[in-house]
């Protein structure tokens, strides 16, 4: 009989405790969890889960001494790595087991060449000549399919693509075959074409070098697209796992019913009869270049064009989609008809009036009707004001009582479902979701015609985002509202445009119904965006969460 | 037409472009300002013959051409200057150049060897803070730094006198070199180095402080960066980690701030030079200004502002050769 070589990581009750006055007492608590060789486990959970610090307790690289391992076997091929001195730790990292982290951005030294930096992990764990470095670097940007290896391999991180960033860090990982990689959230910031890629990139290695994955993410379409098996994480505690079918189409823990129920589904809102309402926001022929950096005496200044002839209109009561990736130019849209970025040709009329070419007075009378919603929101509410004033401010500037603005206020908190008695609060006291309810009633306080959201939701916990998406949709609804809405995700795009725009390179490339468009794209563009989807094929199980 | 040159040199050629209508500025704005100031060479002339009629006076100031409207004074300066003709000093009866020149060297020295000490000081310190933060060691070093930097440079300069050449004898007063010693060779620069080391402390200490503060919050900055933490996972070694991924990154503004200090140093260096009578430019203005020297006051004001301009040129070099972002262009 042969016997079975012991898995590449097993955990058995790993409990990591956080610091005095940390929200809870341990970060995580009794996580049994098995990887074997060849194998992708998919650690899910929101924020604050727990599951990025489980990959430094692998790793030996907790903020120690305020978070530590307090309990529990991290065994690594049948050994236990606890209780490990730093310098045989030090051996294993990089080599035998490696990380991929999230923010290709970041994630390398800005001030050393790609080379240089996959070059140090051979340096660190092999006795490889210079000329044997180099050649092994050079195979392995290959094999992430890098164009011009050579040329890269020469290139400071910003001179490359964010994805191929990515594909760098994957390379600098991959260098030595380790038998464990922890990936945690790999593709998050990354385009969803790009995501597509990269996921099929991290399969494809894995598959060559029957490697174990630890693979961290917040979202079940990318589980959906690699996983073989699921761990879900509720605060520090193991809830559920299983396999990848297991666990999306049946989950039994209600808090993983709960997370997948929040997944918005690829099915857009059914089609509205044809709206004849009056169209309230109306861009006509416009057009934006940034001008690049450059010398007062070179004479050299090259442009780039955001936006270029952009037409588009938006009818009472309707929500209109932007979307596209990184660099399309959808935030530009959004800075327009808002006009807090101005423009270089076109019109955009908000009921009739151009708003382009109102003066400032004018422009201070018409901004009432057309109000924004970040995405960032804690980095758009003043941190030192208290959220009352928040929302009043913008009504008394426009001339309010303001004892009525703050009345008023409070009855807006109510309206985002938030209590009146956070009034007096500050922003920092309130979760991202809850931020961005006070983001939406600061917007409304100014009884806007039209909304103008940009990203709203893409900083929020998927069960969050879904009530935010919930709550947009019921007010747009109720007050009538207009919502213009610039998004990359198409999932959301999905769930609450009743028409899109597809933005490629400041260009509209395809618009139309939502329902349309995502039955039936055109362009080859939005065609290759909707087959990028992670987990396009899984839909989630419709499921009546116990909690809602 | 398109010349192909390096960018660095079509850089260092823009640069230079940049700099002359700021020196002319500077040059207008002081020369205009000393015109406010009360007395005039011929004052300070008249004061050390102990007083003279009002008729030689006036002859004075037109041998002179202070009799001139300021602006045709001014001109006049400039057109001169234009060539490189500082004038004429009354007070050394030698051109202001030749005053300048046998200056110039010693102020160089001073400030050279006090930037580089308080620099390198200054990071290794601030690197070793920052890697124990909140320990003994970094209370220790930054009560220190904020010590000497709060510590007035003629105070701290008269201390050490009197320690070290007063109390215990080690090291001379003042000055540059022993007099009538007639030193050659090595004895010479060791007799110069001798004479240079308490100003120089004096100057550097005061300055480690700018950026040992500034070294430390930067370090500490970039030690909890992503990618930091990448080369961690590598299974790098701390001290590889410190000088590859931390330090190298934690210079960059640092760097910033040892072109912008050069122009406080050289304000320093006057304090300085004149408690040590190191014979320097520092010590050249403080007496130019007493005795209304105005062509040698000038004629340092231009040799500091062209060393300002130079040094941060220099600088923005040194800054784009560390930072691989920056392409010069």
């Amino acid at each position: 009989m042969t016997q079975t070589p012991p898995p590449v990581l097993d955990l058995c009750k790993l409990e990591i405790s956080l610091p005095k006055g940390a929200d809870r007492p341990y970060a995580l608590e009794g996580l049994d969890l098995t990887i074997n060789a060849g194998e992708i486990v998919c650690l899910v959970g929101e924020s604050g889960s727990g599951k990025s610090l489980c990959a430094g307790a692998i790793m030996g690289l907790l903020p120690e001494p305020h978070v530590r391992v307090t309990g529990g076997a991290i065994r690594f091929m049948g050994e236990e790595l606890r209780g490990k001195s730093d310098a045989e730790m030090r051996k294993l990292r990089g080599a035998d087991i490696s990380m991929i982290f999230q923010e290709p951005m970041t994630a390398l030294n800005p001030q050393k060449t790609v080379g240089w930096q996959i070059d140090e992990v051979l340096r660190l764990h092999t006795k490889m000549t210079k000329a044997e470095r180099k050649a092994r670097a050079l195979e392995m940007l290959e094999r992430v399919h890098i164009p011009e290896p050579a040329s890269a391999y020469n290139a400071y991180p910003h001179q490359i693509s964010g994805g191929q960033r990515q594909r760098v860090m994957i390379a600098m990982s991959l260098v030595l075959s380790p038998k464990l990689i922890i990936a945690d959230e790999p593709t998050t910031a990354l385009d969803v074409t790009t995501q597509l890629q990269i996921l099929k990139l991290i399969r494809e290695l894995q598959e060559e070098e029957g490697a174990g994955v630890l693979f961290i993410t917040h979202d079940f379409g990318v589980v959906a697209e690699i996983a073989d098996k699921v761990a879900v994480l509720c605060r520090g505690e193991l809830v559920e796992s299983g396999t990848t079918d297991a666990v999306l189409n049946r989950p039994q823990h209600p808090y993983t019913r709960a997370l997948i129920g929040a997944v918005p589904a690829l099915t857009p809102p059914p089609v509205k009869a044809a709206s004849d309402a009056p169209v309230v926001l109306k861009g006509t022929g416009l057009k934006k270049t940034f001008a690049a950096r450059g010398g007062l005496l070179s004479g050299k200044r090259k442009a780039v064009t955001a936006v270029k002839d952009l037409t588009f209109e938006l009818r009472q009561g309707e929500t209109l989609g932007v979307v596209g990736e990184s660099g399309s130019g959808k935030t530009t849209v959004s800075r327009i008809v808002t006009r807090l970025l101005e423009c270089d040709q076109g019109s955009v009329e908000l009921d009739g009036t151009d708003l382009l070419a109102a003066t400032p007075k004018e422009l201070r009378a018409l901004r009432q009707h057309i109000q924004m919603v970040f995405q960032d929101p804690m980095a758009s509410l003043n941190p030192r004001k208290r959220v009352v004033d928040l929302i009043a401010q913008g009504p008394i500037v426009h001339g309010a009582d303001p004892k009525k603005a703050r009345e008023d206020a409070k009855r807006l908190l109510e309206l985002v479902e938030l209590s009146p008695a956070a009034a007096n609060r500050f922003p920092h006291e309130f979760s991202g979701g809850q931020r961005q309810r006070i983001g939406i009633a600061r917007a409304l306080a100014m009884e806007p015609k039209v909304i103008v959201a940009d990203e709203p939701v893409s900083a929020l916990d998927v069960s969050v985002q879904a009530q935010v998406l919930k709550l947009l949709a019921d007010l747009r609804d109720r007050l009538n509202l207009s919502l213009l809405f610039v998004t990359h995700d198409l999932r959301v795009a999905a769930q609450l445009c009743d028409r899109i725009i597809v933005m490629q390179k400041g260009e509209i490339v395809e618009s139309g119904l939502t329902a349309e468009v995502f039955a039936n794209p055109q362009h080859p563009y939005t065609q290759n965006l909707l087959s990028s989807i992670p987990g396009r094929d899984w839909t989630p199980p419709s499921l009546h969460t116990d909690a809602a | 037409m398109t010349l192909h040159m390096p960018p660095i040199l079509t850089y260092a050629l823009r640069r230079l472009v940049q700099a002359i209508p700021v020196v002319i500025l500077i040059m207008i704005g002081t020369f205009l300002l000393l015109k406010l100031a009360p007395g005039d060479t011929v004052d300070a002339l008249v004061g050390d013959m102990g007083g003279a009629d009002a008729a030689f006076i006036a002859r004075l100031r037109v041998e002179y051409g202070l009799d001139q409207p300021v602006w045709v004074q001014l001109w006049r300066y400039m057109v001169k200057l234009a060539s490189f003709d500082f004038g004429w000093s009354f007070v050394y009866e030698q051109p202001v150049a030749t005053v300048l020149m046998d200056r110039l060297g010693t102020t160089l020295m001073l400030m050279a060897a006090s930037l580089s000490i308080a620099f390198c000081a200054g990071i290794v310190l601030g690197a070793i803070a920052a890697r124990r933060a909140y320990s003994a060691t970094d209370n220790l070093i930054s009560v220190l730094g904020l010590v000497f930097y709060a510590t007035p440079s003629f105070f701290l300069s008269l201390m050490l006198m009197l320690v070290f050449s007063v109390k215990l004898g080690w090291l001379p007063v003042g000055g540059i070199k022993t007099i009538a010693a007639f030193y050659t060779g090595w004895d010479h620069v060791w007799d110069v180095v001798r004479h240079l080391i308490m100003p120089t402390t004096a100057l550097s200490l005061i300055y480690l402080a700018f950026y040992l503060r500034l070294m430390r919050a930067s370090v500490m900055e970039v030690a909890d960066l992503d990618y930091v933490r990448t080369a961690r996972a590598k299974g790098a070694r701390e001290g590889r980690l410190m000088i590859h991924h931390i330090m190298r990154n934690a210079l960059l503004p640092v760097v910033t701030l040892l072109g912008l200090q050069f122009s406080t140093v050289l304000g320093g260096s006057i304090v300085v030079e004149t408690i040590f009578t190191l014979p320097g430019l520092g010590q050249l203005a403080y007496q130019s200004v007493v005795q209304r020297d105005m062509n040698t006051l000038m004629g340092i004001i231009f040799l500091c502002a062209l060393i300002v301009v130079v040094v941060n040129f220099l600088t923005d070099l040194l800054y784009a050769r560390l930072d691989s972002r920056i392409e010069l262009a």
